[in-house]
Order: C-alpha cells, then sequence, then structure tokens
C-alpha cells in the first residue's frame, strides 16, 4: 500500500516537472508567434461573481462578454478574456492576480471590481507591469497607484459634487443628513467626498449615520433622520441597500429627495423600490435613454442577451474592453508594455458612456450627467 | 421619537427571537450548533416572494408554501448531513458542525443561482397597511411580528414542557441512549424538532421578508450570527432565553443607533453580550452548568 502511494507520488511529480517544462516552451513560441495579422491577446479579468456583491460581477462580466463577440466578430484583434472570481475580497483578489499574472500569455488585467480590492492588486501589477484597468473602481487615488494602472469609471470625486451642487441649487437645501455603508472602501470614500463638499458648500450636517453590507433593517436611522427634519439626505450606498434603504424611508413618510453616489446609479433601484425610489438624484457617466444609435444599440443587445436593462457597470465593462482592444490595435503587438504605452496614450475614444479620454495619471476625463429617477425611469435632471 | 424607536427595536427583536428559537431547539436537543439555520430562513424568505410577489398568490398560501419548504429542508437537512454522522465511532464531535456549515455554503448559493444576487421586493398590500397614532406610524406587519414572536415562545414553552412529545424530546435532550431505552424513539424525536426548527426558520424568513421589504441570498449569515449570539446570551436551549435575547438585542440595537453612533451598533451590542457572560456565563435564563448536562 505503501509503497504504491510512493511511485504514484513519485510519477505525479515526474508529470508536474515535465508539463512546467512544456508550459514555458509554449510561451516563448506564443510571444514570438505574434507578429503579422490581428493581435491575438488574452486578457485576464477579475471580478466580484460570488457573495453578498454578486450583482457587480455579473453586469461586469456580461458587459465584457457582450462587447468581446462584437471585437472578436469585427477582427481588427483577437481577445480571450480569462474570467476569476474575487469573491469581493482582498485576499482573494490577490491570488487570481498573481495567478493571471504569472502567465505570460496575459497582456493585461480587468478589475478587480472594489476599489478595496484594487488598493491590494493594483501595487502587485504595476511592480510586475502589467496594465491593469478597474471598470468599476471610484474610489480616491486609484490611478495614482502606479503607471501601469488606469481606470474608466468616473471617480465620486467628480460626480457627488455634480449632483449633490444640482440639487441644493433646486430645492434650496441648507440642512442635510447623511447616511454610509462604513464596510466599504467605495461606500466610504463617496461618504467622505459628500462630507467635504456639504462642509464646501456651507450646508449643515445635522447627523451622519451608518449602516453595513447586506443589513436589512434601517429603520432605526431612519426614525432618527425624519426626526431631525433635514432638506436632503445624502446616502453613499450601494443599490442593494440604498434601495431598501428608500423604501423605508418612504414607508415611514419621509420624502426627501436623495443625493446618492455612483454605486446607487442603476435600473435596479427601481426595480427594487418601485415607487419608493422617485427622487433619487445621481450623477453618472451612463445615461441609458441617451439618444445616441449606439447606446441604444447596445441597450437592445444587452437586454435581449441578459432579460434586463444594463447598469452602468455593465456599460463601464463594455467600454473598457473596447479601450483595451484599440490600445492593442494601436500597439500592434500583445505586449504587456506597449499596450500601456498605447493605452496611456488614447484620446476622444467614442464608447457608449461619451468621448473617454486618459489623463496623465491614467484616471477618466468624462462630463457627467446629473439624473433623478421621475416617473418611474431615470430622468436628465436639470 | 423614543417611542417609533422603541417599536423598530420590538419589530426587530422578535425576529431576531424567532431565528434564535430555531436554533436554540436543535441545540438543547441535538448540543450542536446548526448552521444552515441562518440559510433555511433565507430560503424562507424567498419563497415568500415567488408566491407573493412573482405569483400574486395570498399570503397565507407563501406562509404554508414557506413553512412546507424549510420542512423539507430540515428532513433532508436531518437525513443527509446529521443522521448518517451521528453515533458513528471516530466521528469528531464538530463533525456535524462543519456539516451544516456545508449546508448553509450550499443553499446560499443554490439560492444565489437561482434568484440573482441583488436584493428582491417583498410587494403584498398587506405590508402596506398602517396605522397613524399621533405622529407614529405603526404598521400591522409590526404588530404581527410580535404576536407572532409571542405565541411561539408560549406555544413551544408548553409544547416542551406539557406534551408526551416535548417530555420526549427533553428526554432525548437530557440523555440519548438513557431515552431510547425508556422507549422514546429518538431517531423520530430529532427530526421532529430538526424538522420544527426550520419551519420556525421559514416563518421568520416570510416575516423579514414583509418588515424590510429586503430579500437576498446573503441575509442568512448575519441573521444566523446575531440568532448564535441570542441563544448564547439567553441560554443555550433556552426558549424563554432566545425570547428575552432576541428582544433585548433588538432594543439595544436600535437604541444605539437612536441616540449614540450607529457607526458602533454591532460593536456595542456585542460587549453588552460579553458583559452579561462575565456575570452570568451561562446565559440570563441558563441553567448552571453542573445540572446543565446537554
Amino acid at each position: 500500500m505503501r509503497n504504491s502511494f510512493k511511485k504514484v507520488y513519485l510519477l505525479i511529480s515526474v508529470l508536474m516537472v515535465v508539463m512546467l517544462a512544456a508550459c514555458s516552451e509554449d510561451e516563448t513560441n506564443a510571444t514570438s508567434e505574434k507578429s503579422g495579422g490581428p493581435v491575438s491577446a488574452k486578457i485576464g479579468v477579475i471580478s466580484y461573481m460570488t457573495g453578498p456583491g454578486a450583482a457587480y460581477g455579473e453586469a461586469i462580466t456580461n458587459g465584457f462578454n457582450l462587447a468581446l463577440d462584437e471585437i472578436n466578430e469585427k477582427g481588427d484583434v483577437k481577445i480571450e478574456l480569462i474570467i476569476e472570481d474575487s469573491a469581493g475580497k482582498q485576499d482573494q483578489a490577490l491570488t487570481v492576480a498573481q495567478k493571471l499574472m504569472s502567465s505570460d500569455d496575459i497582456v493585461a488585467l480587468l478589475g478587480p471590481t472594489l476599489s478595496t480590492e484594487m488598493n491590494v492588486v493594483g501595487p502587485e501589477a504595476d511592480i510586475n507591469g502589467i496594465p491593469i484597468m478597474g471598470t468599476s473602481t471610484t474610489a480616491a487615488g486609484i490611478p495614482q497607484i502606479g503607471e501601469y494602472v488606469f481606470r474608466n469609471s468616473i471617480p465620486e470625486s467628480l460626480a457627488i459634487p455634480a449632483a449633490l451642487e444640482k440639487a441644493v441649487n433646486k430645492y434650496g437645501a441648507k440642512k442635510v443628513a447623511i447616511l454610509y455603508g462604513n464596510d466599504d472602501l467605495f461606500t466610504q470614500s463617496g461618504f467622505d467626498t459628500m462630507k467635504a463638499e456639504a462642509e464646501n458648500m456651507g450646508l449643515e450636517i445635522l447627523t451622519i449615520e451608518t449602516f453595513q453590507k447586506g443589513q436589512s433593517d434601517y429603520n432605526a436611522q431612519l426614525t432618527k433622520i425624519k426626526d431631525l427634519q433635514p432638506d436632503l439626505i445624502l446616502a453613499s450606498a450601494l443599490y442593494n441597500e440604498g434601495a431598501v434603504i428608500m423604501d423605508q424611508a418612504r414607508k415611514m413618510g419621509i420624502d426627501l429627495p436623495f443625493v446618492g453616489g455612483n454605486g446607487f446609479n442603476s435600473p435596479q433601484v427601481i426595480e427594487i423600490a418601485g415607487e419608493a425610489s422617485e427622487g433619487l438624484i445621481v450623477a453618472t457617466p451612463w445615461f441609458g435613454e441617451k439618444d445616441d444609435p449606439k447606446v441604444q444599440d447596445f441597450v437592445k443587445k444587452y437586454e435581449t442577451e441578459y432579460g434586463h436593462k444594463p447598469d452602468q457597470f455593465a456599460a463601464q465593462a463594455y467600454d473598457a474592453l473596447y479601450i483595451m482592444a484599440e490600445g492593442l490595435k494601436n500597439a500592434g503587438v500583445a505586449d504587456r508594455d506597449a499596450l500601456r504605452d498605447a493605452l496611456a496614450e488614447i484620446k476622444d475614444l467614442d464608447g457608449i458612456l461619451g468621448k473617454f479620454s486618459f489623463d496623465e495619471d491614467g484616471d477618466v476625463i468624462m462630463e457627467p450627467t446629473v439624473l433623478i429617477i421621475k416617473d418611474g425611469a431615470f430622468q436628465q435632471f436639470e | 421619537m423614543l417611542l417609533e424607536q422603541i417599536i423598530n427595536g420590538i419589530t426587530l427583536g422578535s425576529i431576531y427571537a424567532i431565528v434564535a428559537l430555531g436554533f436554540t431547539l436543535v441545540f438543547g436537543v441535538l448540543g450542536i450548533i446548526n448552521m444552515a439555520h441562518g440559510e433555511i430562513f433565507m430560503i424562507g424568505a424567498f419563497i415568500g416572494v415567488l408566491i407573493t410577489s412573482v405569483l400574486g398568490l395570498p399570503l397565507w398560501i407563501a406562509f404554508i408554501a414557506a413553512i412546507g419548504v424549510t420542512v423539507i429542508l430540515g428532513y433532508m437537512l436531518e437525513r443527509i448531513a446529521l443522521r448518517p454522522l451521528r453515533g458513528k465511532q471516530g466521528v469528531s464531535h464538530l463533525a456535524p458542525l462543519i456539516s451544516t456549515i456545508g449546508v448553509s455554503i450550499l443553499l446560499e448559493n443554490l439560492s444565489h443561482h437561482i434568484f440573482g444576487a441583488g436584493n428582491h421586493p417583498f410587494r403584498h398590500s398587506f405590508a402596506q397597511i398602517q396605522f397613524q397614532v399621533g405622529s407614529i406610524t405603526i404598521y400591522l406587519v409590526q404588530i404581527l411580528i410580535f404576536v407572532i414572536s409571542i405565541t411561539l415562545m408560549v406555544v413551544l414553552s408548553y409544547w416542551l414542557s406539557k406534551t408526551k412529545a416535548g417530555k420526549a424530546l427533553r428526554a432525548t435532550a437530557e440523555n440519548l441512549e438513557t431515552a431510547s431505552l425508556l422507549g422514546v424513539n429518538t431517531k423520530r424525536t430529532i427530526t421532529t424538532t430538526v424538522i420544527l426548527a426550520s419551519a420556525l426558520g421559514g416563518i421568520a424568513g416570510i416575516l423579514v421578508g414583509m418588515a424590510f421589504n429586503s430579500v437576498n441570498p446573503q441575509m442568512g449569515l448575519s441573521m444566523g450570527l446575531k440568532g448564535l449570539a441570542i441563544i448564547i446570551l439567553g441560554g443555550m436551549g433556552n426558549v424563554k432565553g432566545a425570547m428575552a435575547g432576541g428582544l433585548l438585542l433588538g432594543l439595544a440595537e436600535t437604541m444605539i443607533v437612536a441616540y449614540g453612533d450607529s457607526g458602533y451598533r454591532d460593536a456595542i451590542a456585542f460587549i453588552t453580550i460579553i458583559f452579561i457572560l462575565l456575570l452570568r456565563p451561562q446565559g440570563i435564563f441558563g441553567k448552571n452548568t453542573a445540572e446543565a448536562g446537554r
């Protein structure tokens, strides 16, 4: 018995050595092959696909897959996506990122989903010299991690002030209450921006309340807010929690408008909260009702493919893959450094979010649109 | 505002209590913590959403369906995950705990796969019925939740202390082998307990769906952890303890938000639990360790 085990182990180790050798051979062949014809490349995707935020990962990978089919059909570049699950956890994000980076075939990374995850994966990618682009990481300081780190999602520091300013002007608000999720870098960063901006504009902050991801009862916080009678509620929440918050607030008789951050911006809010979602104000790069054939085409395709309307995360992912494809086309080779340089050069690329450029840090230059939910749909807020 | 917050606290506490009742029943008889209880609760909530919002059927059918499904889940939990491990030579006493964790992961991912990751609203006209008392809005659902939780506690206490089946259950809890020698069908008693606990979870699930209008595959985890804390606070395996502990935690959490800082909600609630346990290690209603047995 013992002996046969030993033999099996020996066999396995020999096989592994052989496979390792075979792998390294393969890779050298693969990189030298790529001259002439369309550039073909593998891109690693790190996405939040299981756990409380799996809805984001779902939207994001749907966006990628839709863009992938179109790009490969066009044939300028051939892309293959290798999708890994981060489960919304830093350690798992890092593990899968390292796994992807260690394969020389992979020229770039897309994701991870959360800013928290990007904070650990970004520096690692930068050291390894592999371009990485976040499609949903909106916290401050992400592209400043290093010169290989990009993003195509507009940061909260751009979106929130735009929404807040318009809302305050419209309603003549003077007193606000702030509500935010304190267990997530994204909602926390949104809160920091909200607080700073509210103080900047000379608004009185009556109270600051917190909640945690996946909470189902917000009555205690909302009762407190109701009692203080603010003019406006600022909520830095992801849509899953945000929609429930609005629902419970309306039930309690709070009819105030809500100003939300990027994560609050999703058609799912209307689906979950129904009428209670009326009066949510968000600034966003993504407006699904925009009168643009490109946008409408995307919405229609997405709906037939996945059965519901795309949200901002799907749209950003969709555009991100197009940006990568453009970078690869301009670089001409499937090489990490060449791709990085090509990405940094991208200017005024037409996407479904609008005209897109990177600034010198690899951050987004784009004009957000301010929207409000009215009559059961997102509309432009004037 | 105080009154409104107290109502909020009692509603939350009653739900905690029903969840904790399920935990405490299984712990009382089997001496194991059923980590899958939170997920069974979540499935109950989803069945409620499915019946009322998707199929548009009345609420009582939702209750029956949720109880039916969770009863089946409870039976399967006992048959597949618990019974094969019981009384076997060389099986660690932690094995059933681990196997319930396995079931909980399975159920969470299953419902994620079937229903998707997002929140599902629980749209039912019953959840909208409200009274206006002064400036305070009270929902009928809130009263219903409180009444159901009290009723369940009273019925359970009566059933455990007065009926034959309840006595058999307590005998089984005291000592499995002796009870079986005395003619108690321990297999059936244990199955009944697990099924009963699961049905309680299913009821709690629907109530949460109605009260907070949010149902998602992850709700089982946080509710399960709270339920666990409550049975430790109230006294392991004690029905009144589960009830008192649940209300206490619900009220404490709400009051901390109302008059303190909501960021410290869980911290203060759990620090309170630690203090109570330092003073009374057996929990508020727990018996002294010497006679507690299992």
